[in-house]
């Protein structure tokens, strides 16, 4: 019989009681769980979609509101900005990369970009199916939009104006999906990437003839074709936003500053705008953490006032066990044991259902740009495990002192 | 060979109980005598080992029991004491054995399962080895708790007040169990006792002033 099995008895012959104790303990060590996971996935998925992108120059407006709009695809864009100003920046020394953003169209929610195969390398795509798109109103879908809308290579659909809601469908030309792409982890998975020519002409009624024109010829000529009318008309057009890929470390100095004074757009930089969104999110993170720490506390003092009455009913038996031969190093650790399984037991539980609860939300999570996962381990949960194991020592090391220090004599001639 | 010399006790500086000198023969069968209030329980508690007296000492066997220090105190008492009480008082979250067992493993003794079912065979109540204790009558508890007691096979086997909660019938199997027992174990027995009713059964006494 070791102290451990007399602990564990113990427990179970109180089952109400330890189940309470327990649950306190689950509750906010779920909590704590769920936070420690989401908040991890968000700033990870942030980081990612970023990864490879310096800075972001679209219309002037909140540079958060282009990050987000250009980056993460979950904003509306600030405005539009002149092709032939975006086209002097991508051609500066400065710039490694220039990749142009077309935004403004959606099917069913989903996202239409108008870019350029820069956009291919940045993120560096590859295709399950099909091929990339070459020609205007050849699409090719990210591997969620496939799985979600149930779309293959060669399906055709209408684009609707706006980012979300289809009441405005542009039933004068037809997208066709030339390709599909391998599931990458990130926001491309959820957009439907086209090029740009095809989000102007879809707004540009008087080039319709233009577009009959296309139908019938081959890609390559179809792509020289259109080369040249944009030489003559990009002084005209319009862009959403270009993604920047610096060319040395010097460029982060010099070139922000360089747009922001010099030009009527504005540069921003998705490290700096990401890490002021978590920190605006950190707010809430921080609020709900304090609350699972209150629930934690609670729970420490319901497992000590728990193991503090029992004792009260148990030193008797703690009693007889010294008449048995038990040390009083013994019940000290017979007494600690029992807070220790509690709130180590609590704190699995607890752990496991935050891993169940954050799965269940992300599986109920209507924007599929963030999901979030349950079935992650992280290191950091090592730290919840190491506080619910504080916690139960806290909890039980006033009773197990008083065990300790029971006068045997006296509590026997009590009775 | 336990021997009481020159034992006197008094509670924060209250009024001193001195006890008069006691030897007792290896084997020998005890009754201690004394109305409540007599010191009786002081005595039984210096005698186990979980009251040191304020002068005197305590010899049992080789050792002088108040010398030891506190862990070897209790591990001796473990496995050389075994103390019977008024009322049963087992561990209700463990069933019978298991409350058999840890008597056993308290006093650092391998835990040996033909040893409880030898006991609990003697006593008539190996039927209930799984038992918990909430399932047994009192007559029944109290048996197990002779059993816990002898479990180790002790030099002393103590008895406080075995007899006083139980009517005429079950205090004398009681009694013949604790006689028996002690013989079987060969362990000395001291009964501490008011009740008349068992008396004849010692022809030793200790009686306290």
């Amino acid at each position: 019989m070791s102290p451990l099995k007399i602990s564990w008895k113990s427990l179970r012959s109180k089952p109400l009681s330890s189940a309470l104790n327990m649950m306190l303990i689950a509750f906010g060590t779920g909590i704590l769980t769920i936070l420690l996971l989401a908040s991890t996935q968000i700033g990870d998925k942030l980081e990612n979609n970023s990864k490879d992108i310096d800075l972001v120059v679209g219309a002037k407006g909140s540079p958060l509101q282009l990050i987000l709009s250009s980056i993460y695809y979950i904003d509306f864009p600030t405005g539009n900005i002149p092709m032939k100003a975006a086209m002097e920046l991508a051609h500066s020394p400065f710039v490694k990369k220039a990749v142009p953003l077309a935004l403004g169209d959606n099917y069913n929610g989903v996202r239409i970009v108008g870019t350029d195969s820069n956009f291919v390398g940045l993120y560096k795509l590859q295709l399950q199916s099909g091929k990339f798109w070459q020609a205007d109103f050849e699409t090719t879908i990210g591997a969620t939009v496939a799985e979600t809308q149930k779309l293959k290579v060669g399906d055709t659909f209408y684009g609707a104006h706006g980012l979300t809601g289809s009441t405005d469908v542009h039933k004068s030309h037809p997208y066709k999906i030339s390709g599909i792409l391998a599931p990458q982890g990130n926001v491309t998975d959820n957009l439907i990437l086209t090029n740009v020519a095809s989000v102007w002409k879809m707004h540009d009624e008087h080039e319709e003839h233009d577009h009959d024109d296309h139908e019938g010829h081959e890609h390559a000529d179809a792509e020289t074709h259109e080369h040249h009318q944009h030489e003559t008309k990009d002084a005209d057009r319009e862009l959403t936003s270009l993604l920047i890929q610096y060319r040395s470390p010097m460029s982060v100095v010099m070139f922000p500053r360089m747009v922001n004074e010099s030009t009527n757009m504005q540069a921003a930089s998705p490290a700096q705008e990401s890490t002021r969104l978590f920190s605006l999110i950190g707010v809430g993170v921080d609020t709900l953490q304090w609350f699972a720490v209150l629930i934690m506390l609670i729970a420490a003092i319901s497992v000590f006032v728990n193991l503090y009455n029992s004792l009260k009913e148990r030193s008797y038996d703690l009693a007889i066990m010294r008449t048995l031969g038990a040390s009083r190093g013994k019940l000290f650790l017979i007494v600690i044991t029992e807070g220790i399984l509690l709130t180590l037991a609590g704190t699995l539980i607890g752990i496991a259902l935050g891993h169940l609860a954050l799965e269940f939300i992300g599986s109920n999570q209507e924007s599929s740009q963030a999901r979030l996962s349950g079935f992650v381990l992280l290191w950091d949960e090592i730290y919840l495990f190491v506080a619910g194991l504080g916690i139960g020592i806290f909890a039980a090391v006033i009773p197990a002192i008083q065990a300790y220090q029971a006068n045997i004599s006296k509590i026997l001639a009590k009775n | 060979m336990i021997s009481l010399n020159s034992v006197n006790h008094s509670y924060n500086g209250s009024a001193q109980i001195s006890f008069k000198d006691w030897q007792i023969s290896d084997g020998d069968q005890w009754l201690l005598l004394g109305a409540s209030g007599s010191g009786k329980t002081t005595l039984l508690h210096i005698l186990t080992g979980i009251l040191k007296p304020s002068n005197g000492s305590v010899r049992i066997g080789d050792t002088s029991i108040y010398e030891l220090p506190a862990r070897e105190l209790d591990q001796f008492r473990g496995r050389n004491i075994g103390i019977i009480f008024q009322r049963p008082h087992l561990i209700r979250s463990l069933s019978i054995a298991e409350n058999l067992r840890m008597a056993q493993s308290f006093a650092k003794l391998p835990e040996d399962d033909k040893r409880i079912d030898e006991v609990l065979g003697s006593l008539g109540i190996q039927h209930k080895k799984n038992a918990y204790p909430n399932e047994l009558s009192q007559g029944q508890l109290q048996r197990v708790s002779i059993a816990r007691a002898v479990i180790n096979k002790p030099a002393l086997l103590i008895a406080d007040e075995p007899t006083s909660s139980l009517d005429d019938q079950n205090a004398m199997a009681v009694l013949q169990l604790l006689l028996e027992q002690s013989g079987l174990n060969q362990a000395t027995l001291i009964v501490a006792t008011h009740d008349k009713r068992v008396k004849d059964a010692f022809t030793n006494t200790y009686e306290l002033a």
